[in-house]
């Protein structure tokens, strides 16, 4: 045998969609983590109920990548329909447990099979019938945790968080993990290199959280009260996660009273005029959607950008162009979303890049929005939303909400009721509002879509509308310098990367490698739309910077080169992932060392 | 000589709004200053009503009235979206909703619909003529079947009523005025806004401009001569006393949440507005006689509004802070806690 391979292996679980595998994928990852183990969850879903073709990647290595490998150390083969194109996916002597009726036969040679009679086990041992076909998967856990030497007390974790709020489900599921786990031990020895060991040093302090977890939590920490939805994967689990913790920390035990109203609407129009109707009126409020829905949003958010009303709306972007694949993650929104909505309109967008920053983000976008009175979107994506990440616990909230530039019955008594709605006191573009119910004569104004003056008027008026839409070019400048600057990691290299959003498990583990195989490179995480004037300087402070993002076109690459002095444009260079897969580190290490191998 | 305040002491004047753009005659501006009459008389607070509307002549007209008054002009169509959000907002405050047959019918009506499906507490007015006036002419979804458009061109499609459409659905309250009955649409608005849930109100409302000419089942003269009212209605509002001075079994009264009345005198014959399939009966009939039936159709003071289904508390959502809406620390860190 080999030398052992410990804590540094993919486990690929290919089973079948509806049939409670995700239960055992979540039970493995926990009882995994739970060892103090690094874990990198990927899960690959079909936009089906039930039947189609379903893989759970889990990457564990000792330095915590969280990017996605496109390697697979450990294939767990469960699904007939894939199983001869899974079994080519398998690294060079790695491992495949599989149902031992799927044929061996004209296979791969340099792999290690243990084929376990799955079915037959589900079927003699497994007394529920009702709970069959769901508790059959634990069976692999078994199997996996006897390979890998999982040991029991951390598969009793697993279960015990997974099914915290069912605890009577605890015992019948270990009761099946003990099947496969007992048939491992009873039938085979070990032929691999593979193994887990309790270590420490990484993930003490961590928990493991879903983007859209993290952003419904942080909309709650925010003081959202308005939510309103359409479903749609990946953004659907952002609402349901609302509506869940709403239930918990928004009523009220006395008489069921909450403190937030949750809309389903009937469809994305009237979700983000609902969100935008209570911003109006004062409420902080959202909406969440993802790509189609976004495009069903334009013509509102052109209103709140035009009119002045703040609201928050999450996109949890997927692959397009359409319908696209639904249940596949991208970064293809971005300048769709900057500048949403005809006719001049440029939106406030925020650009979490990890799952910390996903709540983080969502909570501070309410007060963005209240400071700037427009909407501001929060970018996340499929994989960073749907999917568990590694992180530090999120810390609490400090600072207090900033509700923005309001003017309450005292200060309009104050002002003498001398005040406009749109005309800019303080020179940063950001005029006053009142709110509705506002019980002062001069607090009323008139809303509105359409042409508008200082104080609220209609006009078709030349110089109103040109000052107008100075004004609010003005405010995006103040905005500019206020959301969350770029994060910059430079240690004097030549070569730079620029990312957003979810890219940046794949860069961080891309800069090791490189830096392993003595090509160092300076890194710059951008956080927000419009672009910081920090971009520039970094650009400037580089020969070469790469823009690294998850879409076809290059879309962050396009609105930098914009922002750009003429003279740095050249240094620009762009590294596009777009296949619906969540980047892998190999997908920036690979063309950057190409291209830079090739003298400019 | 003062003025004549109302019961929240303010003159009438305190109700007008900016100077109409609209054309002289249009069937809007009456509706405007039924609108006035009714606010004032009804004695609402001006910085409790918030005027909603979409885009067209009708969504021009909040504009008109009630200066001091918030006010919030959006996108086509989509007036129940917007009323429907600042109404979970801020639940004090008076939704007041103003729209037209485009609007309604037209682009808006998913959102029409689903605005009734709530049973969102607000009045929804629409001024309803038939046509597109901004754009010049062109038929809308209410216009019945062979009208005609002022050049001649035929209408060949069903017309879409609105409140047919409303009682399908289960409507809390339906009724249908017209512009130039103030005698009914004032009582009817009054009734609306003091009704809790969503109030439908289509006021027939000609389009001097493009559908005042023969040929047109939308004009003035049409509908002088094919008006039927239903009942004579009178409003009396909670802080009025109720005077019975009509012969028993002639009037019905219904009682609505805020303890103002809805006296309704019967003329013809004797419709029961507590009874939504004789609602629809009554629509339908008029329709195959050709004629417009007016005055309150249907009303339903039992079923629970959105606000209520939603448990939503009467302190307004705008109003919760901090300390209200953040987890506690320990609530935070237990939270937390439950990721590892």
């Amino acid at each position: 045998m080999t030398e052992p391979i410990v804590n540094d292996l993919t486990i690929q679980a290919a089973t079948v969609n509806g049939s409670g595998s995700q239960t055992a994928n979540l039970v493995l990852t926990r009882a995994i983590f739970h060892m103090g183990i690094p874990v990198a969850p990927k899960n690959v879903f079909p936009s089906n109920i039930e039947g189609l073709p379903t893989w759970y990647q889990l990457r564990i290595t000792p330095e915590g990548h969280m990017a996605r490998s496109d390697k697979v150390d450990i294939l767990v083969a469960y699904n007939v329909a894939t199983w001869r194109e899974d079994l080519t996916t398998v690294r060079q002597g790695g491992v495949v447990i599989h149902e031992e009726a799927f044929s061996t036969a004209d296979g791969r040679s340099d792999v290690t099979y243990y084929g376990v009679p799955f079915a037959k086990l589900a079927k003699s041992k497994i007394q529920s019938d009702t709970l069959r076909k769901q508790l059959a998967n634990m069976i692999y856990v078994g199997v996996v945790a006897g390979v890998l030497g999982i040991p029991w007390e951390a598969l009793e974790h697993g279960v015990r968080r997974q099914f915290l709020s069912k605890p009577k489900a605890v015992q019948v599921n270990l009761d099946a993990i003990k099947v496969g786990f007992d048939y491992w031990q009873d039938n085979f020895s070990k032929q691999d290199p593979y193994r887990l060991e309790p270590m420490t040093g990484v993930v003490e302090g961590k928990v493991l959280v879903e983007g859209n977890q993290a952003a419904a939590l942080g909309a709650l920490m925010g003081g959202v009260t308005v939510v309103a939805w359409y479903p749609i994967t990946p953004s659907s689990s952002l609402c349901e996660y609302l509506i869940a913790y709403a239930e918990r920390f928004r009523a009220d035990p006395q008489n069921g009273a909450k403190r937030i109203s949750v809309v389903q609407a009937e469809d994305e129009l009237a979700a983000v005029g609902m969100a935008i109707g209570a911003g109006w009126a004062g409420a902080r409020a959202m909406t969440s959607t993802s790509g189609p829905g976004i495009s069903l949003m334009a013509e509102f958010s052109g209103l709140a950008y035009y009119a002045e009303v703040p609201v928050v709306i999450f996109d949890i972007q997927r692959i397009g162009p359409s319908t696209g694949l639904p249940t596949r993650t991208s970064q293809a929104d971005l300048g769709f979303v900057y500048t949403l909505s005809h006719g001049d309109t440029k939106h406030m967008v925020l650009l979490p890049g990890t799952v910390e920053e996903c709540y983080e983000l969502a909570r501070d976008a309410f007060d963005y929005a209240d400071r700037f009175q427009t909407p501001v979107f929060v970018l996340s994506d499929l994989d960073l939303g749907m999917n568990l990440w590694m992180t530090p616990e999120f810390k609490y909230p400090e600072k207090s909400f900033d509700r923005g530039k309001v003017l309450t019955k005292d200060d309009l008594e104050k002002l003498a009721g001398e005040w406009a709605r749109y005309r800019d006191v303080d020179g940063d573009g950001v005029t006053y509002r009142t709110l509705p119910g506002t019980d002062h004569p001069a607090a009323g104004y008139f809303t509105r879509g359409s042409g508008h003056d200082e104080m609220a008027r209609y006009t078709e008026g030349a110089e109103a509308y040109a000052r107008n839409m100075d004004r609010l070019a003005r405010k995006l400048e103040t905005a500019r310098h206020s959301l969350p600057a770029p994060i910059a990691d430079e240690n004097g290299a030549s070569v730079g990367l620029i990312a957003f959003g979810s890219t940046h498990a794949a860069v961080v583990e891309a800069r090791e490698t490189l830096s392993a195989q003595g090509k160092s490179v300076d890194y710059m995480r951008v956080r927000a739309l419009p672009l910081s004037d920090q971009v520039a300087r970094f650009v400037s402070r580089h020969e070469r910077v790469y823009v690294v993002e998850q879409n076809r076109d290059g879309q962050l690459y396009d609105l930098i080169r914009l922002a750009l002095p003429p003279e740095l444009v050249d240094r620009l260079r762009s590294i596009r992932h777009y296949n619906g897969q969540p980047i892998p580190a190999a997908a920036i290490t690979e063309p950057l060392m190409q291209q830079e191998a090739v003298p400019a | 000589m003062s003025a004549t305040l109302n019961h929240v002491g303010l003159p009438r004047d305190a109700y007008k709004g900016a100077a109409t753009t609209l054309c002289a005659g249009c069937g809007h501006n009456s509706i405007t200053n039924h609108m006035v009459k009714a606010l004032y008389e009804l004695g609402v607070e001006p910085h409790l009503l918030a005027k909603m509307s979409g885009i067209g002549c009708s969504s021009k007209t909040p504009a008109y009235f009630v200066e001091t008054a918030h006010g919030f002009n959006g996108v086509h169509g989509r007036m129940p979206a917007l009323t429907t959000g600042a109404h979970l907002a801020n639940r004090q405050l008076i939704m007041l909703g103003v729209s037209g047959d485009g609007d309604t019918a037209s682009i808006g009506l998913g959102q029409f619909m689903h605005m009734i499906r709530r049973n969102v507490d607000c009045t929804y007015i629409i001024e309803d003529n038939g046509t597109y006036g901004l754009t010049k002419g062109q038929f809308s979804a209410t216009a019945d079947l062979g009208s005609m458009q002022k050049k001649g061109a035929v209408n060949t499609f069903q017309p879409i009523d609105p409140c047919a459409v409303a009682l399908a659905l289960g409507c809390s309250f339906v009724a249908r005025s017209f512009s130039g009955d103030g005698k009914q649409v004032v009582p009817l608005i009054k009734a609306a806004i003091a009704h809790r849930g969503t109030a439908i109100l289509d006021i027939i409302s000609p389009c001097v401009t493009f559908n005042d000419h023969d040929g047109s089942t939308k004009s003035y003269s049409w509908v002088k001569d094919h008006e039927e009212s239903i009942a004579d209605v009178s409003f009396i509002p909670f802080f009025e006393e109720v005077h019975v001075d009509y012969e028993p079994g002639t009037v019905r009264d219904v009682r609505l949440h805020d303890g103002s009345h809805i006296m309704l005198k019967k003329l013809g014959q004797d419709h029961d507005p507590t009874d939504r399939q004789a609602a629809i009966r009554v629509i339908e009939e008029a329709r195959a006689e050709g004629h417009l039936v007016t005055g309150l159709l249907y009303v339903n003071t039992d079923m629970a509004d959105f606000a209520s289904t939603e448990h939503i508390p009467n302190r307004p959502l705008k109003d919760f802070g901090e300390e209200d809406l953040r987890l506690t620390r320990d609530d935070f860190a237990r939270f937390m806690s439950e990721f590892a």
